[in-house]
C-alpha cells in the first residue's frame, strides 16, 4: 500500500531536476558589463552595432568575456570594474551621441542555462540598490491644456471662415467664442462641429451676451487624460535614456500615475531633477508693435497690453510675446546641436512633425522679419529661452535655432526639447532609494533569516520525529528548491518582503509534515500495523493541509490584489510557497517514505520517535 | 521524543467562560490602548521621509539635529538605530515643499555637516499616496475575511465561519493593541503580516474543526461537548509542535532581518502567540455556543464509522 507507481517517481524526480536546473543560476554571481542601447527609436540595435562595439573596444584593447545582442541592445562582460569603467569611457566616446552607454551587471550563469531561460531572480530595488518614484500626472491640467489649444484651433478655423467674433476664451475647462448676432453663432456652430466633432456645443444668451460654448465630451477628455499619460510616459522614457541606465523601468500605474525604477542608480539628485523637470515648451511670436519703452514700462508695473504676456529672457530682458501659441513642444521629434556654416556659432537643429511643418511654414511666412520666442514653462515659471528672428519663410519642417551663448547651451536646450515635453505637469508622490551597500545588506538579511530558522527547524524536527523529521526537512528542502525555481523562472520580482515571504513560507508550510506525522503517530498508538499507519496517516492529513492551505492562499491573494511595491512581492512569494508546499509536503514526502519503508517486507517499528500508549 | 502524553481528553469547554473571559479583557484592553493611544504610523501611512544614514564613526546625534535643524525642519525626530553608527532621521511632510526637494536638502545639509555621511536609505511618501493606503489596507482585511467565511461556510458550516472570523478579527485587535501600546511604527509590512496572520491562524481553526468534523462521524456517542474536547486535545501536539516552527522561523527574522523586517517579525509573533490561544480556545467555545451539532455538520445522512477503533471514545 506504500508503493507509489514507478510514473509518479520519475514525476517527482523530473520536478526536482527543474527545481535544481532553475535555481542554480542564482549562485553563479555577476560581473561587471557594460550595456550599449540605442537612444532613439530609429536606430536599431543589430549585428552592425555588435560589429561596432567589438572594434571600438579591440582598438582601444580592451578585454572582454563575451559580448552579445538581445532586444534592448549590445551587451559586453568585463573581466573588472576597471575595464568596465574604461570600456564605457571608450564607448561613450565613440557612440554615446546615438546611443546609450549604461554600467550592468550581467550573470555569470553558463550559456547552456541561459538557453532553457534558466536566470537568476530579478531583484528588486531594495536588494540591489538603486531609485524608485512615483509620480502623479496632474489630469485638471491636462484638460486645461488641451481646452487651451482648441481655443487656438478655433480662432485659426473662424478667422479662416471670416465669421465676426466678439472674443474667444477658455473658462475652465470650456472654451467660450463671444458674437454680437445670432446668424454668425450659428454659421461658427456648424463649421465648427463640423471640424471638431469631438466636442459638445450650446449657443446661449442674446444680444451682448450672446456665446457660443464648446465643451468636452467625457470620452474626449478621457481620450485626452489617456494620450497626456502616453505621452508622458514616453517623454520619461527619452529622458531616462539620457541618464543611461542600464534597465530602467517606466510603467502606469491605475490612470494618472507613473512608476519610474532606475536601478543602480547613486545620483538620485540628478535623476530627481530630470524627472522632475516638469518643463513644457512653446513658441510664441514676439509683439514687435509694442517694444516701444513706454508701453516696456507700463508692462513692467503690471499694465501688460490685451493679447500679451510679459515674460524675461534669459539676461533678465522683458520681452511681451502673444499670448496664442504657435507650436507646442510635442510636435518636436528631434533635436540636436550644431554648428552654423556661416559664422561658426552654435545652433540647435530641430525637426518638427508633418503637422508642425505645415503650421511653422504658414507662420513663418506671415512673420518674416518678426522675433519668435521659444518659452520654457518650468513649475509655473516661463522663461524664454532665445528669441531669434524669422529671416524667412521656412517649411520643410527643418528649424534652426541660432542666438545661443556656446556650444553647451547648444547641448544644454536640444536635450530640453529632444526628451520632448510633458502633456501634462507631474509630481513625485513618492520615492524610495536604497543605496548599494544597503542592497547587499537586505541580501544577506534575508537569506541569514531563511537559513538559520531552517537549521533550527531541521534539528527541531529530527530530533522530535526521528528518521520521519528528517522526511520532512528534505521536502522542505524541496519546497525551498521549487519556490527559488518558480521565482527565478516567472523573473518575479524579489524584493526584501519577498523573502521574508520565503522564510514564513516554509515556516508555514512545516505545519502539512507535523500534522502528517502526528497522524502516523495516532494511527501507531491505536495499535494498527506501521504499513498501515503511513497509509492512513497521509490519508487523513490531506484533508486538513487542503483546507488549511486554502484560507492561507485566501488571504495571500487578497494581498497581492490591494498591494502594491514591496507588499506586491511579499503576496507573490506567500501564494507560490503554499502551492509548491502542497506538493512537497505531501507528495515528495510520502515518496521517500515509500522508498524507504513501503518495499520491506516486515517493519516492526517506525523511526517516529517516542510514542506513548494511551 | 514526545512532548505530550494525554491520557484522557482535557474538558477544554469547561474552561471556555473562563478562556473566553480573558480574550474580552485583553481585546477590550487592546480597543482601549487603540482609542487612547492610537497608532504609530509610519510614513507609509502618513506621509514623510524616513532617511536612514551610516557614519563610519559613531555618529553625533547633537550635530546631526543641528544640521536638520539650520534648514528649518524643527519637527524632524534624530535617533540611533542598530549601532551607534546608524541614524533614522523622521520627517513629517511640508507644506510647500515636494517630498522630493525635502530629501535632497537634508542629504546635502547631512554631508555638510560631516562630509562622511552616507545616506543609505530614503523613503519619502506624500500624502495622497498614505491615504490610499487605509483604503486598500481596510479593504483588503476586509476581503480575506469575507473570502475565508465564505470558504468556512461552505466547506464546514456557517457556524464555524463566524466562529473563526471573531476568533481571528480577535487576533488582529489584539496585534494592533500590541502596536499602539507600545508605540511601535505600524508600516506596510506590518500590515502584510496582520494579513499573514489572518491565513494562518484561521488554519489553526481549520485543523480543530476538521477534527471536530471527523470525531462527529466517528464518536456516535459522545456530545458536542465531548467531540470538541476530543479534538482539541487529539489536535494539541501538532499545534504546539507547529506554532514553535513557524516562531523558530519567524524568531530567526527577529534576529536577523534587520530593522526593515524587525517590525513584521513582531506582528508575526504576537499574531502567532495569540493565534494559538484564540483559534483554539476562542473560536470552539463560540462554536459550542453557536449551536454545533452532528446533524448541522454532516447532515441527515450519518455515514457508519469507518473504523471501529475510533468508535471507543476516551
Amino acid at each position: 500500500m506504500n508503493r507509489y507507481p514507478l510514473w509518479k517517481y520519475i514525476l517527482i524526480a523530473i520536478v526536482i531536476l527543474i527545481g535544481l536546473l532553475y535555481t542554480i543560476p542564482n549562485f553563479f554571481g555577476e560581473s561587471p558589463a557594460v550595456q550599449v542601447s540605442p537612444a532613439k527609436s530609429t536606430l536599431k540595435s543589430d549585428n552592425a552595432l555588435l560589429q561596432k562595439v567589438e572594434n571600438t573596444l579591440q582598438l582601444a584593447s580592451i578585454p572582454f568575456n563575451g559580448i552579445y545582442l538581445d532586444a534592448t541592445g549590445v551587451k559586453v562582460r568585463l573581466a573588472n570594474p576597471e575595464d568596465q569603467i574604461k570600456a564605457k569611457d571608450k564607448l561613450n566616446a565613440s557612440l554615446g551621441k546615438d546611443y546609450t552607454i549604461a554600467l550592468n551587471l550581467l550573470s555569470q550563469t553558463p550559456n547552456w542555462l541561459l538557453a532553457i531561460g534558466a536566470k537568476p531572480m530579478y531583484l528588486g530595488l531594495d536588494l540591489r540598490g538603486g531609485v524608485h518614484f512615483l509620480l502623479q500626472v496632474d489630469m485638471k491640467a491636462a484638460l486645461d491644456k488641451a481646452a487651451e489649444s482648441s481655443v487656438g484651433d478655433f480662432r485659426t478655423a473662424l478667422r479662416k471662415e471670416k465669421i465676426n467674433y466678439f472674443g474667444i476664451s477658455r473658462e475652465g475647462q470650456l472654451v467660450v467664442v463671444k458674437f454680437d448676432n445670432a446668424a454668425e453663432a450659428n454659421k461658427a456652430l456648424r463649421i465648427l462641429s463640423k471640424d471638431y466633432p469631438d466636442l459638445t456645443y450650446a449657443v446661449t444668451g442674446s444680444g451682448k451676451d450672446l456665446s457660443l460654448t464648446a465643451n468636452m465630451g467625457l470620452a474626449s477628455q478621457k481620450r485626452t487624460q489617456e494620450f497626456a499619460l502616453k505621452q508622458n510616459l514616453q517623454t520619461l522614457h527619452n529622458r531616462i535614456n539620457e541618464l543611461g541606465v542600464a534597465e530602467p523601468i517606466v510603467q502606469q500605474q491605475g490612470f494618472d500615475r507613473i512608476v519610474v525604477q532606475l536601478p543602480g542608480v547613486q545620483d538620485t539628485a540628478k535623476a530627481k531633477e530630470i524627472l522632475g523637470r516638469t518643463a513644457t515648451l512653446e513658441i510664441r511670436l514676439v509683439d514687435e508693435e509694442k517694444t516701444d519703452f513706454a508701453t516696456m514700462e507700463k508692462a513692467s508695473n503690471g499694465q501688460v497690453p490685451f493679447g500679451d504676456e510679459l515674460y524675461k529672457d534669459r539676461s533678465g530682458r522683458p520681452i511681451l510675446v502673444k499670448k496664442s501659441v504657435v507650436l507646442t513642444g510635442d510636435r518636436i521629434t528631434d533635436a540636436g546641436p550644431g554648428v552654423d556654416g556661416q559664422n561658426g556659432s552654435s545652433v540647435v537643429n530641430v525637426t518638427l512633425d508633418g503637422r508642425g511643418a505645415g503650421i511653422f511654414k504658414n507662420v513663418t511666412r506671415d512673420n518674416v522679419g518678426k522675433r519668435m520666442a521659444i518659452l520654457l514653462i518650468e513649475k509655473g515659471n516661463t522663461e524664454v529661452i532665445t528669441a531669434p528672428v524669422i529671416n524667412e519663410e521656412i517649411g520643410g519642417g527643418r528649424v534652426q535655432i541660432s542666438g545661443m551663448a556656446n556650444a553647451q547651451e547648444a547641448t544644454d536646450i536640444s536635450l530640453l526639447l529632444r526628451a520632448g515635453a510633458l502633456a501634462a505637469p507631474m509630481e513625485i508622490i513618492e520615492e524610495r532609494t536604497v543605496g548599494p551597500s544597503m542592497g547587499e545588506e537586505n541580501i544577506k538579511r534575508g537569506v541569514h533569516s531563511t537559513l538559520w530558522g531552517f537549521a533550527a527547524i531541521a534539528v527541531m524536527m529530527v530530533i522530535y520525529y526521528m528518521a520521519f523529521g528528517g522526511v520532512s526537512v528534505l521536502a522542505l528542502g524541496v519546497n525551498l528548491l521549487l519556490l527559488v525555481a518558480i521565482l527565478s523562472m516567472l523573473q518575479a520580482t524579489l524584493t526584501l518582503p519577498g523573502l521574508a515571504a520565503i522564510a514564513l513560507a516554509l515556516g508555514m508550510a512545516i505545519d502539512a509534515n507535523v500534522l502528517i506525522n502526528e497522524r502516523i503517530r495516532e494511527e501507531l498508538r491505536n495499535g494498527n500495523t506501521p504499513q498501515a499507519s503511513i497509509s492512513e496517516g497521509y490519508k487523513n492529513a490531506w484533508h486538513t493541509i487542503v483546507d488549511s492551505n486554502v484560507t492561507t492562499l485566501i488571504a495571500g491573494l487578497a494581498l497581492f490584489m490591494f498591494g502594491t511595491g514591496p507588499i506586491k512581492g511579499f503576496a507573490v512569494v506567500h501564494v507560490l510557497g503554499i502551492l509548491t508546499s502542497m506538493f512537497s509536503a505531501v507528495l515528495v514526502s510520502r515518496a521517500i517514505v515509500n522508498l524507504v519503508y513501503g518495499y520491506r517486507r516486515k517493519i516492526e517499528k517506525l523511526a517516529i520517535g517516542q510514542i506513548y500508549k494511551a | 521524543m514526545e512532548l505530550f502524553r494525554i491520557k484522557n481528553d482535557i474538558p477544554f469547554m469547561s474552561y471556555g467562560r473562563l478562556t473566553t473571559t480573558i480574550s474580552l479583557v485583553t481585546f477590550i484592553l487592546a480597543v482601549f490602548f487603540l482609542a487612547t493611544r492610537g497608532l504609530n504610523y509610519g510614513v507609509d501611512f502618513t506621509g514623510g521621509t524616513v532617511m536612514e544614514v551610516n557614519y563610519p564613526q559613531s555618529a553625533n546625534i547633537d550635530n546631526i539635529r543641528q544640521a536638520v535643524d539650520s534648514i528649518g525642519l524643527k519637527d524632524a525626530t534624530v535617533q540611533n538605530f542598530g549601532t551607534s553608527h546608524d541614524v533614522l532621521i523622521r520627517l513629517p511632510i511640508k507644506k510647500g515643499m515636494s517630498i522630493a526637494q525635502l530629501s535632497e536638502k537634508v542629504s546635502s545639509a547631512l554631508k555638510a555637516a560631516d562630509p562622511q555621511a552616507d545616506v543609505r536609505r530614503v523613503e519619502s511618501v506624500g500624502s495622497q499616496v498614505g491615504e490610499e493606503l487605509y483604503e486598500n489596507g481596510g479593504l483588503a482585511l476586509l476581503l480575506v475575511c469575507l473570502g475565508i467565511m465564505a470558504y468556512l461556510a461552505i466547506r464546514f458550516e456557517w457556524r464555524f465561519a463566524v466562529a473563526a472570523i471573531i476568533a481571528n478579527m480577535h487576533d488582529v485587535v489584539i496585534i494592533l493593541g500590541f502596536f499602539a501600546f507600545f508605540q511601535w511604527e505600524f508600516n506596510l509590512t506590518v500590515l502584510a503580516a496582520i494579513l499573514a496572520v489572518l491565513g494562518y491562524s484561521v488554519n489553526e481553526s481549520v485543523v480543530v474543526f476538521d477534527r471536530v468534523r471527523e470525531n462527529f462521524r466517528k464518536m456516535r456517542k459522545a456530545n458536542a461537548v465531548q467531540v470538541i474536547d476530543n479534538a482539541i486535545t487529539r489536535t494539541m501536539s501538532r499545534t504546539v509542535i507547529t506554532h514553535l516552527m513557524t516562531q523558530t522561523m519567524v524568531g530567526s527574522m527577529l534576529l536577523f532581518g534587520g530593522e526593515v523586517l524587525h517590525n513584521f517579525a513582531l506582528a508575526l509573533t504576537i499574531g502567532i502567540l495569540f493565534g494559538i490561544y484564540s483559534s483554539v480556545l476562542v473560536a470552539c467555545p463560540i462554536a459550542m455556543w453557536l449551536g454545533v451539532n452532528r446533524a448541522n455538520l454532516i447532515g441527515d445522512v450519518e455515514k457508519k464509522p469507518t473504523d471501529a477503533s475510533a468508535e471507543v471514545a476516551p
